[in-house]
């Protein structure tokens, strides 16, 4: 199954060669099939530590720079690996169905090669590397082909984001050269660097982390690069982009710095608390349509961060499943937002009103993953939020009770600006701009239909997620 | 005195290439492209015959009771570095008809360069970088107009030639040698003389002219950008090259036992020349001058690695990986610059709007270069550089500067970026630029080279381990 490992990131890259819209969809689908099939032939090859990948794949790449190539894959990439390729199948059959540019397609499949392999790799460095690639195609996405305002929006999106990597850089490179080996499987097995390096470390690698977040206060890139990007380009930046950071502060961070990581632990829970309420208020008074999703997002992240920030087995499960749901939910509002701006040409709440007359397949659609962002139990919002929450309590201590009773407050919030959007949107009399549109068209149906059918899924079934999740999220848990 | 010829053979052929490019242009005078293809040769035996002499023992000559020509490995490696930027930049050069003596004046430089690697005194690696520096105040001078730039850079440059001067005299009058192995022990066992402090600041600060570091910069922007084209090529390549090469010499051959004020002094050269260099190409405007004031930044990334508190194999390997990556990325840059442009003039950053329709593989060879300078994929061989630097400063636990470069190259990305996106900027379609064939075969040259070591960044790694 090694060749596996390899094709699920040769394939889109050389699909990205050709830069035309069908051999994208074709490499998509290759790939989403592919990571599908990873989880084929599991077993922990043995192995004891926090990390037993099903299948590996190691050869040596710089040795100079303790660069291996080193991938696999286990039971708390699995999901992420496949939520990226199924978006970016979706994005590209999106592209295929409307009037989409090949080179565009392309872009998206070099993103898709960046992320995925951020969720595979077992090496720092190449983990570092990994996370580099996406940088410049992600730029290059928002500024050609974004809204009015793409270029400083695209620009503040990648020095920000620069920013972080760098820190990242600097922090692998600490770790790194004080444990002498780049491996995350020995690195989080073997704990063997001492307290205030990792404390060091631990700090640099979640600023870098929660820049990609993005955690409350460095998560400003995010409403601009959401709100001129194209629709592709927000489904994927909120849909798996993002989890980049939260995966690499549980994987990278918290596994291989466990003791920095309890030093600074209660630091992120206030954060990624004060995230959640933020997030939510800003949401209150929101009055554009991809800005209130993409702030919502700075909440929805917070919630995984709390979890995560809890350290324990519950919290870690909490912070995947809400990474999924995220992805799931979040890539769904994109895509409608994304529909409703092409065809009214706003994205202002207040020339929205009243969609629900002119349109209401769509408007339902929207108000069904409005319903499942804001956590109703029996769609897939609903756990990451309330693992978090119960996660905190069960920590026990007034602080985690008390960061446990806001970010239940912050959830709240989140049904309030929620429902605040959809009667802007949905209800009251048609606006001018919401006049004449058209239904969903087939091709934008086959790209949010396996959305939709997910977020009540995953929400019906967590063991979906979980499932595969639930060994590696034992073991790791400390 | 015995002399081993041998060892001195890359010498002698640097030396004959530019004296067959004067001859050449004094049979066959206006024929501008046999002079070329005559210093092309001779830099390519260079090159080929240095690396041949390399693989064999080492060898030494000019020997009192050290020696003052060391033929090792790594003079090997930097001689064949010299002829191959001599190469390229030949072969920048001949599309447009240049005076007889231009190639001859390039020889000459190539020669500076390459002794400067065999360099095993004081005096030799002095004279040898005003060897290599000489004939470039009348390149720069070529063009029309630009007598100011090149006389600023002559100024500064032998000013800067004084103050190194200056400081290897009073080394010398402090331990009474100018041998790196004699200066070494005597350094180690002495009792160290303020005189000698003075020297080495002195000294250090004298050759970071050349590598145009901050606060000895100023005259590399004028320089640059008054220059042909492709000297300005040479400048930010072979020049910046012979400067880096003479301050690794120095600081780890020379200097070792001084290494606690040889360290400071390069911290402050280093993050002073990434800071102000990052800092002031952000305001530029026209593309050459982007350039110069992107390499005063490359300059400090450069040299940062030798700022570790304890000199090491490791930093110097780590400054010459960096370089190397550097070379081939700024070559490719210029070369594309130069495909794009035709010869006289790089033009503001605004005239390359558009030019991915114009020139796809220039442009896009630009692109990678750019984005390879910022240290991002896809220019992977930029990435590795950064890593490289990074990875040296924290292993030897030079943390702050790890952070100080790391930062600079977010700055770093946010004009390299400018000058890249404005490659693909929208404009109508206009005709297709014809590349000469040597200018495109140098930059294809060095596009491969950087395309090949960003996918296998330990070929360089491996060269530049001692």
């Amino acid at each position: 199954m090694t060749w596996v490992l390899v094709a699920v990131l040769a394939v889109p890259a050389v699909g990205a060669v050709f830069r035309s819209r069908a051999v994208a969809a074709g490499a998509a689908a290759i790939a989403f099939l592919l990571s599908v099939a990873l989880a084929t032939g599991r077993s922990d090859g043995g192995l004891t530590g926090p990390i037993r990948p099903w299948h590996q794949l190691d050869v040596s790449w710089v040795p100079g720079l303790n660069l291996r190539f080193h991938l696999g894959v286990d039971g708390i990439s699995y999901p992420l690996v496949v939520l990226t390729t199924l978006l970016t199948l979706l994005c590209c059959v999106y592209l295929l169905w409307t009037d989409g540019d090949g080179t565009l397609a392309a872009l998206l499949l070099v993103i898709e090669v960046g992320i995925v392999g951020v969720f595979l790799a077992l090496d720092l460095v190449l983990f570092f590397v990994f996370f580099e690639i996406v940088l410049l195609p992600m730029y290059a996405v928002i500024a050609g082909w974004g809204g009015a305002g793409r270029r400083p929006a695209a620009r503040k999106f990648v020095l920000y984001t620069l920013f972080g990597s760098v820190l990242l850089l600097v922090g692998v490179f600490v770790v790194v050269s004080r444990a002498g080996t780049a491996d995350l499987v020995v690195l989080s097995a073997q704990h063997m660097l001492p307290a205030d390096t990792q404390l060091a470390a631990f700090i640099l690698l979640s600023i870098a982390f929660a820049v990609k977040s993005p955690l409350w206060p460095l998560h400003t890139w995010l409403p601009d690069a959401h709100t001129e990007a194209p629709t592709v380009g927000s489904v994927i930046l909120a849909g798996v982009l993002l989890k980049m950071g939260t995966y690499g502060l549980l994987r990278v961070a918290v596994g291989v710095l466990p003791d920095g990581a309890r030093r600074v632990a209660p630091v992120l829970g206030v954060l990624a608390v004060t995230a959640i309420l933020v997030g939510g208020l800003v949401c209150l008074a929101q009055t554009e349509l991809k800005r209130l999703i993409a702030y919502s997002s700075v909440g929805h992240m917070g919630f995984v961060l709390l979890g995560i920030a809890t350290l324990t087995a519950t919290g870690f499960e909490a912070a995947l499943i809400g990474n999924v749901a995220h992805g799931i939910i979040t890539g769904l509002l994109f895509f409608l937002a994304g529909a409703i701006k092409d065809r009214t040409h706003t994205g202002d709440l207040s020339e929205l009103g009243g969609l629900r007359e002119t349109a209401p397949y769509l408007s339902g659609i929207l108000g069904y993953a409005a319903i499942a962002s804001l956590g109703l139990p029996g769609l897939a919002g609903f756990w990451g939020e309330a693992f978090a929450v119960i996660a905190a309590l069960r920590r026990g201590g007034p602080l985690w009770t008390v960061l446990a009773v806001l970010a239940a407050l912050g959830g709240a919030l989140a049904a309030a600006y929620f429902l605040r959007l959809l009667y802007r949107v949905t209800h009251g009399a048609a606006r001018p701009a919401v006049v004449g549109i058209g239904e969903p068209v087939p091709g934008e149906l086959v790209a949010w239909a396996p959305l939709v059918v997910l977020a009540l899924a995953v929400g019906l079934v967590p063991a979906l997620v979980l499932g595969v999740a639930q060994t590696a999220v034992q073991v790791m848990a400390p | 005195m015995s002399f081993d010829h041998v060892a001195l053979l890359p010498a002698y052929l640097a030396a004959a290439t530019a004296v067959a490019a004067f001859l050449a242009d004094l049979i066959a005078p206006g024929r501008g492209s046999a002079v070329a293809g005559v210093t092309a040769v001779g830099a390519l035996a260079t090159g080929v015959v240095a690396i041949l002499v390399g693989r064999g023992p080492v060898r030494r000559t000019f020997c009192s009771a050290d020696c003052s020509y060391v033929a090792d490995h790594r003079a090997a490696l930097v001689a064949a570095l010299f002829a191959a930027l001599t190469l390229a930049v030949v072969a920048l050069s001949v599309p447009v008809p240049r005076l007889g003596e231009y190639y001859f004046l390039l020889g000459c430089a190539m020669t500076g360069g390459v002794v400067l690697g065999y360099a095993g005194d004081l005096i030799t690696l002095i004279v040898a970088l005003e060897t290599l520096t000489l004939p470039l105040y009348i390149l720069v001078a070529l063009k029309r107009g630009t007598v100011d730039a090149a006389v600023t850079f002559f100024i500064v440059s032998v000013v800067s030639t004084a103050v190194a001067l200056l400081g290897a005299a009073l080394l010398y009058a402090g331990t009474g040698a100018v041998h790196f192995g004699r200066l070494v022990a005597a350094l180690e066992t002495g009792h160290r003389l303020p005189l000698t402090t003075a020297g080495v600041v002195l000294l250090l600060a004298g050759l970071s002219f050349k590598v145009a570091a901050v606060p000895f910069h100023a005259w590399a922007p004028p320089a640059y950008d008054g220059a042909p084209l492709p000297v300005a090529a040479f400048l930010s390549t072979a020049s910046k090259l012979g400067g880096v090469i003479a301050i690794l010499y120095v600081a780890l051959d020379a200097l070792r036992p001084a290494y606690d004020i040889v360290a400071p002094t390069i911290a402050v050269l280093a993050v002073l020349s990434m800071t102000v260099g990052n800092l002031v190409a952000l305001r530029q405007d026209r593309m050459v001058r982007l350039l110069a004031w992107s390499s005063v930044a490359q300059a400090g990334y450069i040299l940062a690695p030798l700022a570790a508190r304890v000199p090491g194999a490791a930093g110097a390997a780590a400054t010459l990986g960096y370089t190397f990556l550097y070379l081939v990325l700024e070559l490719g840059a210029f070369g594309a610059v130069i495909a794009l442009r035709g010869d006289d003039d790089g033009g503001a950053i605004a005239d390359y709007a558009g030019a991915v329709r114009r020139a796809p593989w220039a442009a896009g060879a630009l692109a990678l270069a750019l984005v390879g300078l910022a240290g991002l994929p896809p220019g992977l061989a930029g990435l590795f550089a950064k890593v490289v630097v990074v990875r040296a400063l924290l292993a030897t636990g030079t943390g702050w500067l790890a952070v100080v470069v790391a930062l600079n190259a977010v700055l770093g990305l946010a004009y390299y970026l400018r000058a890249a996106a404005t490659l693909f900027a929208p404009t109508p379609a206009a005709a297709r630029t014809r590349v000469p064939w040597p200018v495109a075969a140098a930059l294809v040259g060095a596009t491969v080279a950087a395309v090949v070591v960003g996918f296998a960044p330990q070929l360089v790694l491996a060269a530049t381990q001692p």
